[in-house]
């Protein structure tokens, strides 16, 4: 034992000389990337992935200096499949830092494994409220969202508008019930009613005739993927489009404008990122995706693509010590150039950022977004009092 | 709750049931009939609306994309019958469900591939992308439509059971097959036939469903788990069973999610309204079916047995 222990050490001095003489050319920087890349929310997975990979490309193939490998992993929207795939990730594969863990439900099964293990975890899609409480970890971070953020933002946009009378529409699911309390958090007017749909119901033809009947001033939506696409479609449909102010969060996005089209005109989304905001780094952003993948990069591949600029400064950082990484990360979280504009992490190593209200409107034949408010700036979420990391 | 709004909403409940009737008529045939279970029929349907959005983007006709859809889920519905479906009748009904639910995922990855994750778009066609003004609340012409041409089916689909002789051979087969078979029908060609009829209400169901919902893969699902249910509570291979289940379904659905909510607001507290409501609502029509099957497990309306 005490021999192969001293050969190892031996092995290991000898790789470090090397790697500060040839600067990593021996080592790759090895990322696992897990995302629901099957299933109806395979879009938005492909998108954070798509995202990711044109950084890797613009970095040169590069992460921190050092070659990049990128292990991809399916969980396919389930926590036993992401947990799996998390585990083989860090058991087998010995990664680096894990990149995307998919949506929340997934995310909070892989927990205590990555907390466990100290690897660095970026999530570039949740950022649910117990992580962001008082289960967060010093390895953990929400490179996405506090998931009541952009609720809360449309809430704010909504107060500062003057709307007396809301209704609120959600699938009845934890983060429905989130997003709805997220948006009360910030509004003070009245609430007409508060309704909960089934998940992935596709019809809401029922739900459309109450709305209308209850003559509120606006409406706030939190329907994501399919079932936002049946939703502002059926609404247009009735006739209320127009007339009915619309607010939503992950309804009206990159991934579900395609199948919207004539029927987002006029509703009001809360992100902390679309393709329409107008800052160098994402206009440079914009097109190369555009030029590569043919399609508008949506909020989840920005997400994706800054995982990969935070990381490069992270691992440069580190140097190559897998303990220095996790504080490295933080650092890097104000230093790296994001492409929703200023970010950094919060103590509990969610984001603070800026939450944004955009308007999808006709322009020519040609459907676009534009900005039109900033609701909440350099946001922080209201958990991180419960979080004791220092 | 006012009374134009319960009629928009039994207008609502209405569309859904037709829907849900064209649906369930195929299903309910080749269930009672044949005997099988056939969980793709879901994928039928789907298969119908991917066709009609292609058609309609390529034709700009939706009439075409409708002559598209049931096309196509003709066809697909033949070869599956000629190909698989037809081997497993002698079989189990476990074995149905295998095959059949191993049709289903084939179909959704398929679709996938092909046309990616991202669900298509469908236009509501011109002339009916208006609103009809009920006593002042506007209802979607379209939805008119769907109601209109479901219950046009349902009348033609009526008629072919009751006044033709295959639809005295269909009513035969329903009730006693094998003595169908022995008096020299070709019931293979019977059961082939009945088949693709039913794929092709499917198709015509996805195709008109197209405008109002995602057309993505998957979306045959969940609205085959509901013309389960309705299959259920009409009578296991009655086309009239379905039709009257159907519009018992679409209307219990409906008026479920929009008024156990409220209901349970003038008994409970808010916030437990607020958990129970949405909960008991997507379970009315389960109940409803739970209660059938107590009272009249074969259904409330049979195709009589002898």
């Amino acid at each position: 034992m005490i021999s192969r222990d001293f050969r190892s050490t031996v092995v290991a001095v000898a790789v470090a000389a090397a790697l500060s003489t040839t600067l990593g050319a021996a080592q790759a920087a090895t990322i696992g990337f897990v995302a629901p890349l099957s299933g109806p929310q395979a879009l938005v997975g492909q998108d954070q992935l798509d995202g990711f990979m044109l950084a890797v490309e613009q970095l040169g193939g590069q992460l921190g200096g050092q070659p990049a490998k990128v292990l991809k992993e399916d969980d396919q929207l389930k926590p036993e499949v992401g947990q799996q795939a998390v585990r083989k990730l860090i058991d087998k594969d010995k990664v680096d830092a894990i990149v995307g863990l998919s949506f929340s439900n997934v995310l909070m099964a892989s927990l205590p494994r990555l907390a466990e293990s100290g690897v660095v975890a970026l999530a570039t899609n949740a950022g649910p409220s117990p992580l962001a409480g008082a289960q967060c970890k010093a390895n953990i971070f929400s490179l996405a969202w506090q998931n009541d953020g952009a609720a809360e933002s449309m809430g704010k946009f909504a107060q500062d508008r003057g709307i007396k009378r809301v209704y609120l529409m959600a699938p009845n699911y934890q983060a429905g019930k989130d997003m709805l309390a997220g948006f009360k958090r910030f509004y003070k007017g009245q609430v007409v009613d508060e309704v909960y749909t089934q998940v992935n119901q596709p019809d809401y033809s029922a739900e459309l005739a109450q709305l209308q009947a209850a003559k509120p001033d606006a409406v706030f939506v939190f329907y994501p993927g399919g079932m936002g696409i049946n939703f502002v479609k059926q609404m247009s449909q009735a006739g209320m489009s127009g007339k009915l102010p619309l607010y939503s969060v992950f309804t009206v996005d990159g991934t579900t404008l395609p199948s919207l089209r004539e029927a987002a005109v006029g509703t009001i989304s809360g992100a902390m990122y679309d393709a329409a905001l107008d800052t160098p780094d994402n206009r440079k952003f914009v097109a190369a995706f555009e030029a590569k993948y043919k399609r508008t990069p949506s909020l989840y591949a920005a997400t994706g693509f800054d995982a990969a600029n935070l990381l490069d400064v992270a691992l440069r950082k580190a140097g190559g010590d897998a303990k220095k990484l996790p504080a490295a990360v933080k650092a890097a979280g104000s230093e790296f150039k994001s492409v929703r504009g200023p970010f950094r992490f919060g103590k509990n190593n969610m984001p603070v950022q800026d939450y944004y209200a955009f308007e999808t409107t006709r322009d020519g034949g040609k459907l676009t977004t534009r900005l039109i408010g900033t609701p909440l700036a350099a946001h922080a979420d209201p958990y991180a009092a419960q979080c004791t990391l220092p | 709750m006012s009374a134009t709004l319960l009629l928009a909403q039994l207008l609502n409940g209405l569309q859904y049931g037709v829907l849900l009737f064209l649906l369930a008529a195929g299903l309910t045939l080749v269930f009672g009939i044949m005997s099988f279970v056939n969980l793709a029929h879901g994928s039928l349907y789907m298969l119908g609306a991917y066709a009609a959005a292609i058609g309609y983007g390529a034709s700009g006709s939706f009439v075409l994309a409708i002559v598209a859809g049931m096309a196509a889920a003709l066809v697909v519905g033949l070869v599956l019958e000629v190909s698989i479906v037809s081997r497993l009748y002698r079989r189990d009904h476990l074995d149905h469900v295998l095959a059949t639910f191993g049709l289903v995922m084939f179909f959704n990855e398929l679709v996938r591939l092909v046309w990616g994750p991202q669900p298509l778009f469908v236009e509501v066609p011109q002339v009916l992308a208006g609103t009809v003004d009920l006593f002042g609340f506007t209802y979607p012409s379209y939805r008119f439509a769907i109601i209109v041409a479901g219950l046009l089916v349902a009348v033609a689909s009526h008629l072919l059971i009751q006044k033709t002789r295959v639809g005295m051979l269909i009513r035969a087969g329903a009730q006693n097959p094998q003595l169908v078979g022995a008096l020299g029908v070709n019931i293979g060609l019977l059961n082939a036939m009945l088949f693709g009829v039913g794929a092709m209400l499917a198709g015509l169901a996805g195709a008109m469903a197209g405008p109002v919902l995602s057309v993505q893969s998957g979306m045959g699902e969940p609205v085959l788990i509901t013309t389960l249910v309705v299959i259920v509570i009409g009578g296991i291979g009655s086309v009239n069973g379905a039709l009257y289940a159907a519009l018992i379904v679409g209307v219990v659905d409906t008026l479920g999610r929009v008024y156990l909510p409220m209901l349970i607001r003038l008994v409970a507290e808010r916030s437990i309204a607020d958990a129970a409501g949405p909960a008991l609502a997507s379970m009315s029509i389960y109940l409803l079916m739970a209660v059938v099957l107590a009272l009249r497990p074969q259904g409330l309306f049979p195709a009589r047995r002898g």
